[in-house]
């Protein structure tokens, strides 16, 4: 059996891609796509693979690398969570790889080569991130996952370098906290496993190195997860980078960055110690409100639709940060939950953005009009699917989440998040209403002649590559909404310790 | 027979039949073959499901768990059949009727009309039948999305605006309504309706008992049209007259009322509302409503916004005799859903006719129709009487019973307030009568008879059906009986 090996192998096979991918390509340019294609779907293979097999044996796995067994060693260790992330991060990153071959022609079209193996060795950093059971580690596969991501930013449009090394300056300092905060822990605890450090961390809970770590390791990864206000490098990134790289940064990136705060927060610090030195948990709560509704705000008032998704993004990212902040059982099932549903919407929209770019050559929200609906009828129903999962109407997957998150503010009797999420869920349908007007109806200010109407209009919907990633994920959405419920279970089993 | 399966059926068959009116765009006739077809399948259906509930038995569908001990439920008692029956059986009436407004008004984009229209009825059943407020929230809000490619139908700046609005309110509602139940379980840790309420064994402080029930009115007071949460509606009215006709007069204030009725009986119960005092918040707000709307009625010109906020109105009676807590005022409520619902559904209908066959929309303009439209202002007639209370219309009856209710609350206002609002209500209609069959009619008359038979005969039957009912309540369906053995239920 392969079971044991899973966690080991994810990586390992990015890494072989990573390689493959230039020697292949400086002899065969035209098979980039089809082994980085290859090259995820092993991987996203084997973390279904896992997932089922952790649902069944209901087992962790920990995997030692070279046999050192850990203080020592390094480990990976492969839990539920883990596991269930892995298969996001790794399925979404697949879809949108499926939709990328004309963009990546078409956008960047000498860089392929390069392009898809820097993709899968930010795969790889991704995936070490959340499968290391080690801290410095996770610093190591933090630096990975983010030089590539700053090189794939930077292969964009005019001013995708500026904001690729804003985001280099900026995550670079957030890089460097966070392993300063390591360094701190280490001090007083003598050890980097996270496991390890968790069982002695009740000891020197008052040491003013622990609060200090707590803070800088916060801080750190907070800039990773563009934690309002550390979003600053985010907009900018995302709406300049090319189509495909925001696709797979925008939904994977500060999911993994929030991913690591839950088990900071949750696992090595656990429920019971992370608010004992000082109020991590409200404070957290407090910014991940304020960035919910400064995202929600300033996603209404852009113009471009990229910008538009990627403010958003600030915003959603908040959902999932709040749902850890809860510190509670609906809490904690609203923030995983939000993981996927976020995933999915988000890379689904930015596909369509890309989809647009590539059609249409422009997504300024402005220009848009009802010709789209002639154009792109598919296109523009996943659209609308994702859109209206991201104002939360059921019974779509984003209504789930936000119904857990409800449940779980209502717990801790935390009436400003509930009145956060739903003054949200209202600035969520101002912004994507708006869009859903200029798609489905004609400009009454313009003329009373409807644009889709006119005879120059003729389908002109994206191929098959582009549709189907698509499909799949509206489909994901409504599948994911109605069988929550089962989904959920499985979540229940990822509890940390205390809930 | 097995009848567990009925309530799916009944909610699925008008979302089964999208996919065929979609397909048969091109062939007007074949298209709404599907919308009549589901109708009336979709009526008999809900039929199989009255001797059961007359009984008092409820037939229930577990469909899956879609939260940790929420489950998707399907709930086809007293009350929800009660309801199903007269938003399905006169969506027969307003499809027939929708064909000749739709084609004499050559309104475009007629496909997407038909669509949209069967979703709202599959989400108006599932509000129904919903056996819990999660299940009822879905639909709900299935029904908010439904409907808005109806209000904006025309796509012009008016319509666009008042879409808009429409989206505001309902989707502030459907939030504030996904909070209360979000509090409400975790307070009880359910979320069925129990006639006599969940609320009846737990420690509740006056605070919470106030923020949750006024969290629940916002979340159905916003389609109930319970006054300030009301303007939505006469702005809905650029919608096609079908819609107003079935929608904006039977179909979402319905689910509305429906709501405040689950809320106050299935969710509170009565004993929880009069411990807390909630009643006197919900008669405070029904009978400010029931006045002003009635007020504002009258400076209406547009025969539509006029029609828009007598419903305002006559919503609140239903809320009113809710908040009596009473058992005969909650079977006035309950009938005066019917009730309501046959005659305001005529009274669009024949706005709707006059508009397609005289192009005439405001009432200063409407000397002398009768005498062309003889049949339409006929009918026109027998509704304004029935909601002014006037017998033998069925809206009698159910004045009746809400003012029996009343009495037996042993208050004196809300009588009053019911009394004088009769009045009002002959007030503004009958100016209308009075112009259409005393004044002389301008040129513009001439050459034009009464409306195609597609908008006639649906509107008389909605009128005949009125008489009928107010004579025999309890012809063909059982409401009386239906409505008793709910208040019975509840009280």
């Amino acid at each position: 059996m392969i079971g044991s090996e899973i966690p080991a192998l994810i990586p390992i096979t990015f890494i072989l891609f990573a390689i493959l991918i230039p020697v292949i390509g400086l002899w065969k340019r035209k098979v980039t796509w089809h082994l980085a294609l290859l090259g995820s779907g092993i991987a996203t293979a084997l973390s279904a693979y896992g997932m089922m097999h952790i649902i069944q044996t209901g087992e962790t796995i920990r995997y030692f690398f070279g046999g050192w067994s850990p203080p020592i060693g390094i480990e990976f260790v492969y839990d539920g969570l883990a596991a269930f992330i892995v298969l996001v991060i790794n399925a979404i990153a697949f879809l949108v790889l499926i939709h990328s071959k004309k963009i990546s022609q078409n956008e960047f079209p000498g860089k392929l080569t390069g392009y898809y193996a820097v993709t899968m060795l930010m795969m790889l950093g991704f995936n070490g991130m959340v499968l290391t059971g080690d801290l410095f580690n996770l610093y190591v596969f933090l630096e990975i996952s983010s030089l590539s991501s700053y090189a794939l930013i930077a292969i964009g449009e005019k001013r995708a370098p500026y904001a690729a090394f804003r985001y280099l300056i900026i995550g670079t300092v957030g890089g460097s906290l966070y392993l300063l905060g390591v360094g701190f822990l280490y001090t007083v605890t003598g050890t980097l496993n996270i496991i390890d450090m968790h069982a002695m961390l009740p000891q020197v809970i008052g040491h003013s190195s622990v609060v200090a770590a707590l803070i800088l390791m916060i801080i750190g990864i907070g800039v990773k997860a563009a934690l309002f206000p550390l979003h600053g490098w985010l907009p900018d990134s995302y709406t300049y980078a090319s189509s495909t790289s925001s696709a797979i940064i925008a939904p994977i990136g500060t999911k993994v960055a929030a991913y690591i705060l839950i088990r900071v927060v949750l696992f090595l610090f656990g429920v019971e110690l992370i608010d004992a030195a000082l109020p991590v948990t409200t404070i957290i709560g407090i910014f991940a409100g304020i960035g919910i509704l400064y995202g929600s705000i300033m996603a209404i008032a852009q113009s471009e639709l990229k910008k538009m998704l990627a403010y958003s993004s600030v915003s959603q990212i908040g959902y999932i940060i709040m749902g850890l902040s809860l510190a509670n059982p609906f809490g904690f099932i609203g923030a995983i939950l939000h993981v996927l549903n976020h995933a999915l919407m988000k890379a689904l929209l930015f596909l369509v953005s890309g989809s647009m770019r590539l059609k249409e050559g422009h997504s300024l929200i402005t220009k848009f009009d009802n010709s789209y609906r002639k154009k792109y009828p598919w296109t523009m129903a996943a659209f609308t699917t994702a859109a209206i999962s991201m104002v939360g109407l059921p019974p779509l997957a984003g209504f789930f989440s936000k119904w857990y998150l409800a449940l779980g503010t209502i717990e801790n009797s935390s009436w400003m998040l509930l009145a956060v999420i739903l003054i949200s869920s209202l600035l969520n349908a101002v912004y994507f209403f708006r869009i859903l007007e200029k798609v489905y109806l004609r400009n009454p200010e313009v003329d009373q002649t409807s644009a889709a109407e006119s005879p120059a209009v003729q389908k002109d919907e994206v191929g098959f590559s582009m549709m189907m990633p698509m499909g799949i994920m509206a489909l994901g959405l409504l599948i994911v909404g109605i069988f929550n419920a089962y989904i959920v279970d499985v979540i229940i089993t990822m509890f940390p310790a205390g809930f | 027979m097995e009848l567990t399966y009925i309530p799916l059926l009944a909610v699925l068959v008008s979302l089964a039949a999208v996919p065929f009116i979609l397909l048969s765009s091109n062939k007007p006739n074949l298209r709404e073959f599907w919308t009549i077809a589901a109708g009336i399948i979709k009526f008999l259906l809900v039929l199989t499901l009255l001797p059961s509930a007359l009984d008092g038995e409820t037939v229930s569908i577990t469909l899956l768990e879609i939260a940790p001990n929420l489950p998707l439920v399907l709930e086809a008692d007293s009350f929800g059949v009660f309801f199903a029956i007269i938003a399905s059986g006169l969506w027969i009436f307003t499809s027939f009727y929708s064909i000749g407004y739709m084609r004499g008004h050559h309104e475009t984009k007629q496909t997407r009309y038909f669509a949209s229209f069967a979703v709202c009825l599959s989400s108006t059943i599932g509000i129904a039948f919903a056996g819990n407020l999660l299940t009822f929230i879905i639909f709900y809000e299935m029904l908010t999305l439904a409907t808005y490619p109806l209000v904006i139908h025309s796509e012009n700046k008016k319509a666009i605006a008042a879409g808009r609005k429409y989206l505001t309110y309902t989707l502030t509602a459907g939030l504030l309504l996904i909070a209360a139940a979000g509090i409400t379980y975790s307070i009880t840790g359910t979320l069925d309706f129990q006639a006599g309420g969940i609320f009846g064994d737990v420690e509740l402080s006056q605070s919470m008992a106030i923020t949750i029930f006024l969290l629940f009115l916002g979340g159905v007071g916003v389609k109930a049209g319970i006054m300030p949460l009301h303007s939505w509606l006469p702005s809905a009215m650029a919608a096609p007259t079908p819609v107003s006709a079935l929608l904006h007069a039977v179909a979402v204030v319905k689910s509305g009322v429906f709501g405040v009725i689950r809320v106050v009986g299935f969710i509170f119960g009565p004993d929880v509302m009069a411990s807390f005092g909630l009643n006197e918040i919900l008669m405070i707000l029904a009978g400010f409503t029931i006045i002003v709307a009635s007020l504002l009625a009258f400076a209406q010109d547009n025969l539509k916004r006029r029609l828009a906020y007598s419903t305002v109105g006559h919503l609140s009676y239903i809320v009113l005799g809710t908040a009596l807590l009473t058992e005969t005022g909650l079977i006035g409520s309950i009938m005066h859903i019917s009730t309501h619902a046959t005659m305001k559904i005529t009274l669009f209908f024949c706005a709707g006719a006059i508009m397609v066959n005289l192009h005439k929309k405001n009432i200063s303009n409407m000397n002398g129709i009768a005498k062309v439209m003889p049949w339409t202002m006929g009918a026109f007639t027998i509704g304004s009487m029935g909601l002014a209370g006037i017998p033998p219309i069925n809206g009698f009856v159910s004045k009746w019973y809400l003012g029996a209710g009343v009495l037996d609350g042993g208050m004196m206002l809300p009588l009053l307030i019911l009394i004088i609002s009769g009045l009002l209500n002959v007030g503004y209609f009958f100016p209308i009568i009075h112009r259409a069959y005393f004044k002389k009619g301008g040129s513009e008359l001439e050459g034009h008879t009464e409306a195609s038979p597609f908008m006639v005969v649906p509107l008389t039957g909605t009128a005949v059906l009125s008489v009928l009912f107010g004579v025999y309540p309890d012809l063909f369906f059982n409401f009386f009986d239906l409505a008793t053995e709910i208040a019975s239920t509840i009280f």
